[in-house]
C-alpha cells in the first residue's frame, strides 16, 4: 500500500495555492505536512480525502489493501470539525460512526478508554470542553478500521497527557501498516517525514 | 443505514423545538381560518381539505433547510460524503428523509384529523384528507431535499428552500387536494388522483436523493 500524489495542485476560491506537488508514503509511514496559516494544508488533505477537487494532477492509493477499493473508502479524515451531535452522548455519537463506518478492532469502551474519556461517555457530546471533544473526536478514528487516516490538526486543544496518549495511538496505527497524512503546527511525536507548503511554492 | 434512521430521529425528538414548531404552526394556520373566512359551516368544510392540504404543505417546508445544515455544520456531511462507497449517497440521503419525515412530518398527518374537526369536516373528508397527507407528504419531504441539497453551502438558505421547491411541490397539492374532494362529492373520482399522488411520491422517492446526491457532493468546499 503506498499513498501517491503526482504533480498535484490545488487552489481555493480561484486562487493557486500550491502546484507540481509529488510525494508518496508508504505503509507504515507519516506524512507531516507544515506551512504557515493559509498555506493549503487543509485544501491538500481535503483533496486527499475526495472532499475538494483537485485543481491539476492526481493522488490515489496504489494496491489497497483488502477490502477497500480505493483511496477515499480506504480513509479516515479528522477534520477541523469534530463530526459529533452536541445532543447526542459520547457513546451514542461513537456508536453510530461504529455502525456507519464498519466495526474495528477496537471496541468502544476500549477506545474511550485510550482517549481517557471512559468514565463520562454518557454524557452529552455539547457539555465536554474543548479538549475532551477532540480526544472524543479522535475516539472515532478508533472505532473503525481505516488504514489511511488524514488528521488536520489533530492535537489542537489538547494537553500533555493527551497529546501523549494520541501520539500513542498513531505509533500503533503506523507499526499496523497504517498511513498518516498529518497538517499541524506542533510536533506530533513521530518520526515522519515533513512536506513543507508555503516555503517551497 | 439503520443507525443513521435511529440517530436522525433520536436527534429531531431529542434536540426538541424541530417536531413541536411544525405542529404548531400547522394548528395556527388551521385555527385562524374559521376566525378570517367567518361562521359559514358549508364553506368551511367546502375548503377544509384544501385548508389542511395547504397548511401541511407550509409546515412540511419550515424545518426543510436543517436537513443537511445541521451535518454540515458540525463536519458529519463530510464523513458521509466520504462514505460513499460503502453506502451509496443517494440511499443515506433518503435514509435522511425517511427519518425527518418520521419526526416532523407525520405527526402533522396524525394531527390532521384533530385539526380536520376545526373546519367541520365530515368524517369521510377527513379519512381521505389524512389518507392522501400520508402519500402525499413524503413526496414534499423528498422533493425538498433537493433544494436543501442546493442551499446547504448558504447560511440563510431556509427561505431559498421553500422557494426553490415551492413550484415542484404544486403537483403534489394539485392532486393531494382532488383525491380529498373525490372521496366526498361524487361526480369526481377519487383513485386516479390518488394513484397519481401515490406515483409522484414514488417518482421523486428515486430521483430526489439522486439529485440531492449530486448537489452534495459539488458543494464541499
Amino acid at each position: 500500500m503506498r499513498l501517491v500524489a503526482e504533480n498535484l495542485g490545488g487552489e481555493r476560491g480561484g486562487e493557486r495555492l500550491f502546484s507540481g506537488l509529488d510525494f508518496a508514503v508508504s505503509a507504515g509511514n507519516a506524512l507531516l505536512v507544515t506551512g504557515p496559516n493559509g498555506a493549503g494544508k487543509s485544501t491538500l488533505l481535503r483533496i486527499i480525502a475526495g472532499l475538494l477537487v483537485q485543481a491539476e494532477g492526481a493522488v490515489h492509493l496504489e494496491s489497497p489493501p483488502q477490502p477497500y477499493e480505493s483511496l477515499v473508502a480506504a480513509t479516515h479524515y479528522l477534520g477541523h470539525l469534530n463530526a459529533m451531535k452536541p445532543v447526542l452522548s459520547i457513546d451514542e455519537n461513537l456508536r453510530f460512526w461504529q455502525s456507519f463506518n464498519g466495526a474495528g478492532r477496537c471496541s468502544i469502551v476500549e477506545a474511550l478508554e485510550r482517549v481517557g474519556l471512559a468514565d463520562i461517555g454518557h454524557l452529552p457530546f455539547g457539555y465536554l470542553s474543548t479538549g475532551q471533544k477532540r480526544r472524543a473526536s479522535i475516539a472515532r478514528l478508533l472505532i473503525s478500521d481505516r488504514p489511511v487516516w488524514l488528521l488536520d490538526e489533530p492535537t489542537a486543544g489538547l494537553d500533555k497527557a493527551s497529546e501523549m496518549q494520541f501520539t500513542g495511538s498513531m505509533q500503533q496505527h503506523l507499526a499496523g501498516g497504517g498511513i498518516i497524512v498529518a497538517a499541524t503546527h506542533l510536533p506530533l511525536g513521530l518520526a515522519a517525514k515533513e512536506l513543507s507548503l508555503g516555503a517551497a511554492a | 443505514m439503520g443507525a443513521l434512521f435511529i440517530r436522525d430521529i433520536r436527534l429531531g425528538l431529542r434536540a426538541g423545538g424541530g417536531v413541536l414548531i411544525g405542529i404548531l404552526f400547522f394548528l395556527a394556520v388551521i385555527a385562524v381560518i374559521p376566525f378570517g373566512v367567518g361562521p359559514d359551516l358549508k364553506l368551511l368544510a367546502r375548503i377544509g381539505p384544501a385548508m389542511l392540504w395547504i397548511g401541511a404543505l407550509l409546515a412540511t417546508l419550515l424545518g426543510l433547510d436543517r436537513l443537511f445544515q445541521a451535518d454540515r455544520d458540525d463536519g458529519s456531511l463530510d464523513l458521509l460524503i466520504m462514505a460513499q462507497e460503502r453506502h451509496m449517497l443517494a440511499l443515506t440521503i433518503l435514509v435522511k428523509c425517511l427519518s425527518h419525515w418520521t419526526v416532523s412530518v407525520l405527526p402533522l398527518v396524525i394531527a390532521s384529523p384533530l385539526l380536520g374537526l376545526f373546519m367541520n369536516m365530515e368524517p369521510p373528508a377527513i379519512g381521505a384528507t389524512t389518507l392522501t397527507l400520508l402519500v402525499g407528504t413524503p413526496a414534499i419531504t423528498l422533493i425538498g431535499a433537493v433544494g436543501a441539497a442546493v442551499a446547504v453551502s448558504l447560511p440563510r438558505g431556509g427561505l431559498l428552500v421553500s422557494v426553490i421547491i415551492l413550484p415542484l411541490t404544486i403537483p403534489v397539492l394539485i392532486f393531494g387536494v382532488s383525491a380529498s374532494y373525490g372521496a366526498v362529492e361524487d361526480p369526481a373520482p377519487f383513485l386516479a388522483p390518488f394513484l397519481i399522488l401515490a406515483a409522484i411520491t414514488l417518482f421523486f422517492a428515486v430521483l430526489g436523493p439522486l439529485a440531492a446526491a449530486a448537489a452534495l457532493k459539488s458543494s464541499t468546499d
